[in-house]
């Protein structure tokens, strides 16, 4: 089994908030990210796939498909855009780091035919990082 | 559904690698330069990992404002511009990198309540790094 990371980088704004909290609760529980006009950061995105060496291409996976998919499944969704607002599954779901890494593992998860798909890792800054393996 | 979330900060600390045990020339046999008496220092970079469910409400594994305060208090108040020779940790132990990831990993598992704690990664240089994770696997 052999392990290949793609990274990209995305930018994009988003903010903390949860209709169900009062607007007390949600400053108390978010802080500054509860600000509703928003901050942004540069993310940058590690698709970690796994399988096994391919005899013939000597690939794991082709990185011009892995490429495209990331392109059109993440980046053209998501960056330079409010994720709030823009990106559907943060409708209902906050886009915090952490659903962040969960929603992009759910676009990519179907979208990869012949590499398995072992892990996202998202930082929101060099200080700060999400894994997510698929767990339930 | 389970995330593991990481957290890096910065701390600088002087350190001597020197052993009761051994006698002046085994010490200086085995730890170098990092023997000399006065002792010398590096700029650690510390990352944490924790893990657990995302919850629902706040959309976290857990609130960076806890991590970040225990941190605060209970690592870098004690490691941070300080000779480690001289930290209560260290009175026995020789504070070489791997017995401050350990450490670092028994304090966080005695006192951070809010999430699980996968593991401690400590580079001492931007060559050198060392992982603990107690009972758990480095693994991924």
């Amino acid at each position: 089994m052999v392990y290949l990371t793609r990274k990209a980088e995305f930018a994009a704004s988003h903010y903390y908030h949860n209709p169900d909290l009062t607007p007390d609760e949600n400053r108390r529980l978010f802080g500054k990210c509860n600000n509703p006009n928003g901050h942004g950061h540069n993310y940058t995105l590690e698709v970690t796939v796994k399988g096994e060496v391919d005899p013939r291409s000597g690939f794991v996976v082709d990185l011009k498909q892995l490429k495209e998919v990331l392109n059109r499944e993440v980046l053209d969704a998501m960056d330079h855009r409010f994720l709030n607002k823009e990106v559907p599954e943060f409708s209902t779901r906050i886009p915090t780091t952490e659903n962040l890494a969960i929603a992009i593992w759910q676009r990519l998860l179907s979208k990869l035919n012949k590499a398995q798909l072992h892990r996202v890792r998202v930082y929101e800054t060099p200080d700060l990082f999400v894994d997510f393996y698929g767990e339930a | 559904m389970k995330a593991h979330l990481t957290r890096r900060y910065m701390f600088s600390a002087s350190h001597r690698l020197h052993s009761a045990a051994m006698s002046e020339a085994e010490n200086a046999a085995t730890y170098g330069k990092c023997n000399n008496p006065y002792g010398h220092g590096h700029n650690y970079s510390l990352e944490i990992t924790v893990s657990g469910l995302v919850d629902e409400s706040t959309g976290m594994v857990c609130n960076l404002v806890d991590l970040d305060g225990f941190v605060q208090r209970e690592i870098l108040q004690r490691f941070d511009l300080e000779n480690l020779n001289t930290r209560a940790e260290f009175l026995q132990t020789v504070p070489t990198t791997e017995n401050l990831c350990t450490a670092i990993y028994d304090i966080l598992q005695r006192g951070f309540t809010h999430a699980h704690l996968d593991k401690v990664r400590i580079e001492e240089t931007m060559m050198n790094s060392f992982e603990y994770a107690g009972a758990g696997e480095i693994g991924r």
